[in-house]
């Protein structure tokens, strides 16, 4: 099972004949991902990697049918990019795209609320499903199938959780990577709320980071919902600088949240299992899920 | 983006918000013939990028000119260090004169983003400030919070639920409303991720004045803004971090002996965390970013070393769109050049590891290699004691 994506899943990708498009479609397919067509506005009518390219989404969906949508375009076109996969009917967008201004995605993400479209991302290394699908840029190799469901803000630190939870033969039912912006769609809560019911899923692993209020509401949603899976986190940033932080308006709308330290306590107050050192993801995974 | 309290100001002037009269000084000279054209009492205020400057003593009040020059001479003579600074704290190269009013009253006004709404949020409080965010756990009652969007603006309605919450008086109203609508033009406009004006004052003869302010530009937005561009240029503080940015890699300077260079936000702040976590402390977060070129590798090692307290480096990199071989040849191109003496460990994992790791090997450069994060941050520990190259 997993969530999000499977082998089933059709997919478009937009931004298609760009470079770094080019080489990770070419990665998606050897991975087995069900690419279905690209677009790539003023090249339609064209083949790349062996399948149809459109000028438009929209005539992408009315021909090939696609449910997902990954997007590699410039970062002032991204927005515009979820827009125009929300509006033709995609279900679920992906959008490895990093550098979108923020005040594009609030924009984009009216869209989506409008057309009942789901994001992952912007700013993500996308999202994989081990065996059966990956959408994204995510090195396929390190991943194995399995009962652990991992969600992350980060790219990179991603990777090591994986490659430790691998290592260590536990795989992965579905690993997503929900993007490090401050504006983003699915954050924790979807996603656990997506991983309850996933018969795959045993166990759920937080990848956090400072910033934001993602995790506090994670550790709300888990209090709240008795989650009946063992949940994990490990919140990076405890010995970030500060940072050039001018004003008080962030801290008056957080209320004083924020820190990685606040994040960890909240976690902890929900029943969340605290991974306090970044190279024990997966011994600490391995320990819950045997004393289940 | 954060741009200094007399740029905010002076963009504020465009925009027909009142501002105390003032004058930037970069000499005790200058401050004095500030304080002399603007006729005493005057406010010295350091401009550094930073908050909490009126706690750390970087706000001075002067009753003449000779005292402005004075006090101006402190400041520029040493680094201010603020909560946010960090223990070196930051060199003052300018000084706002300003002024000094007579205030009746304090306010805050702010307009932000709000992560956990995804929407933007006007705020105003009936107090402003420096205690202004521990009113918000004490008195949240005295702050007002609306929430809009960029398409939608603030409603006039809305700007008049602002207004009456400040209990302005009905001559104010007006105006203030004017005000906000421009600012959050301002704000749309050009991409801002935070405006904030505090204290915004009443002062006796009844005018609004923008006492303090403090703007936030997106930086994924400055190639829409090429007008902010001599801002830009005007404010990196630290050479480092000015070298970094025009390689496009995220460089902060910090206080410890490890330096650090990774590829990721997250699993740099996570390999800071875990250089803590057995008892070291990291120099720097450094993130090469996912596009960056064996040059900017090379410039982003370079300017890891040049940082003379750093005694120990860690190269911790999970390949993805990053290749290992792309970051081993940096590194080895900057140490060749460098002669360094310090230690350098490690640690590659993911695309092209193989070749990465054969092209460190065959340069005969004496890395140490460690094939976990633990064992990468465990060696960097231990050898940051040691200030030769080891092995």
């Amino acid at each position: 099972m997993g969530i999000l994506i499977d082998d089933r899943s059709r997919v478009l990708v937009q931004g298609f004949t760009g470079r770094e498009a080019t080489f990770h479609s070419e990665k998606m397919l050897e991975y087995g991902t069900r690419l279905v067509a690209g677009v790539t506005p003023g090249k339609g009518g064209q083949v790349h990697l062996g399948l149809p390219v459109y000028n438009t989404v929209e005539a992408a969906v009315r021909d090939q049918a696609p449910e997902v949508s990954v997007i590699f375009v410039p970062p002032l076109a991204g927005a515009e990019a979820i827009m125009e996969a929300a509006e033709a009917g995609i279900k679920l967008i992906v959008c490895i795209t990093e550098g979108i201004p923020v005040l594009d995605m609030l924009r984009a993400k009216a869209w989506l609320k409008k057309y009942g479209a789901a994001l992952i991302g912007p700013n993500t290394p996308g999202v994989i499903s081990p065996g059966k699908s990956k959408v994204g840029i995510m090195p396929g190799p390190i991943h194995r199938p399995g009962p652990v469901g991992l969600i992350s803000r980060s790219g990179t630190l991603t990777y090591e959780a994986v490659h430790q939870l691998t290592s260590l033969g536990l795989g992965q039912s579905t690993a997503a990577g929900i993007g490090g912006d401050p504006v983003i769609g699915l954050k924790f809560v979807e996603l656990l709320e997506m991983f309850k019911p996933d018969p795959q899923t045993e166990a759920v692993v937080l990848i956090g980071e400072i910033g934001g209020r993602a995790e506090e509401q994670a550790a709300d949603y888990l209090k709240e919902s008795k989650y009946p899976k063992p949940v994990l986190a490990y919140v990076a940033g405890l010995t970030a600088p500060p940072g050039k932080r001018l004003g008080h308006a962030g801290a008056i709308i957080e209320g004083g949240q924020g820190s990685a330290r606040d994040k960890i306590r909240q976690l902890a107050e929900a029943g969340v299992t605290i991974i306090d050192n970044p190279a024990h993801i997966g011994r600490m995974t391995a320990e819950v899920l045997a004393r289940k | 983006m954060i741009i200094h309290e007399y740029q905010a100001k002076e963009l504020l002037r465009q925009l027909a918000v009142t501002v105390p009269g003032g004058q930037l000084a970069a000499s005790p000279a200058e401050a004095r013939q500030a304080a002399l054209d603007l006729s005493s009492p005057v406010i010295l205020k350091a401009q550094v990028l930073s908050g909490g400057r009126g706690k750390a003593g970087g706000i001075l009040k002067a009753r003449t000119a000779e005292e402005a020059e004075v006090l101006a001479r402190s400041l520029l003579a040493r680094r201010l260090v603020t909560a946010q600074s960090g223990p070196r704290g930051l060199v003052v190269r300018k000084i706002l004169v300003e002024k000094a009013l007579d205030l009746k009253r304090e306010y805050y006004f702010g307009l932000a983003v709000d992560r956990g709404c995804d929407s933007l949020a006007a705020i105003v409080s009936r107090q402003g400030g420096l205690e202004i965010e521990e009113l918000a756990r004490s008195s949240p009652g005295l702050i007002k919070k609306i929430g809009f969007t960029p398409d939608e603006g603030l409603k006039l309605f809305q700007l008049r639920q602002l207004a009456y919450f400040l209990e302005l008086e009905e001559v104010l109203i007006k105006d203030f409303i004017k005000h906000l609508q421009q600012l959050t033009r301002f704000f749309l406009d050009m991409d801002l991720k935070l405006l904030e004006i505090n204290p915004l004052a009443l002062t006796h003869d009844g005018r609004l004045v923008a006492v303090d302010a403090r703007m936030e530009f997106d930086d994924c937005a400055l190639v829409r803004h090429p007008e902010l561009s001599s801002f830009e240029e005007e404010n990196l503080e630290n050479e480092l971090e000015r070298k970094a940015r025009n390689f496009k890699l995220n460089y902060l300077k910090m206080d410890g002996q490890i330096g650090c260079l990774v590829n990721g936000a997250g699993l740099a702040m996570a390999t800071m965390d875990i250089i803590q976590y057995f008892g070291g402390s990291p120099a720097n977060f450094l993130d090469i970013g996912g596009g960056v070129t064996e040059e900017a590798v090379s410039q982003a090692f370079e300017i890891l070393l040049s940082d003379s307290e750093v005694r120990v480096a860690l190269v911790n990199i999970f390949g993805g769109i990053v290749r290992c071989d792309l970051v081993a040849r940096g590194v080895v191109r900057a140490a060749r050049k460098f002669s360094l003496s310090q230690p350098v460990v490690v640690r590659l994992e993911g695309t092209n590891v193989a070749e990465g790791r054969k092209i460190l090997e065959e340069s005969g450069l004496p890395f140490h290699f460690a094939s976990s994060l633990e064992e990468a941050a465990r060696l960097a520990v231990t050898l940051g004691g040691q200030k030769t190259w080891a092995s």
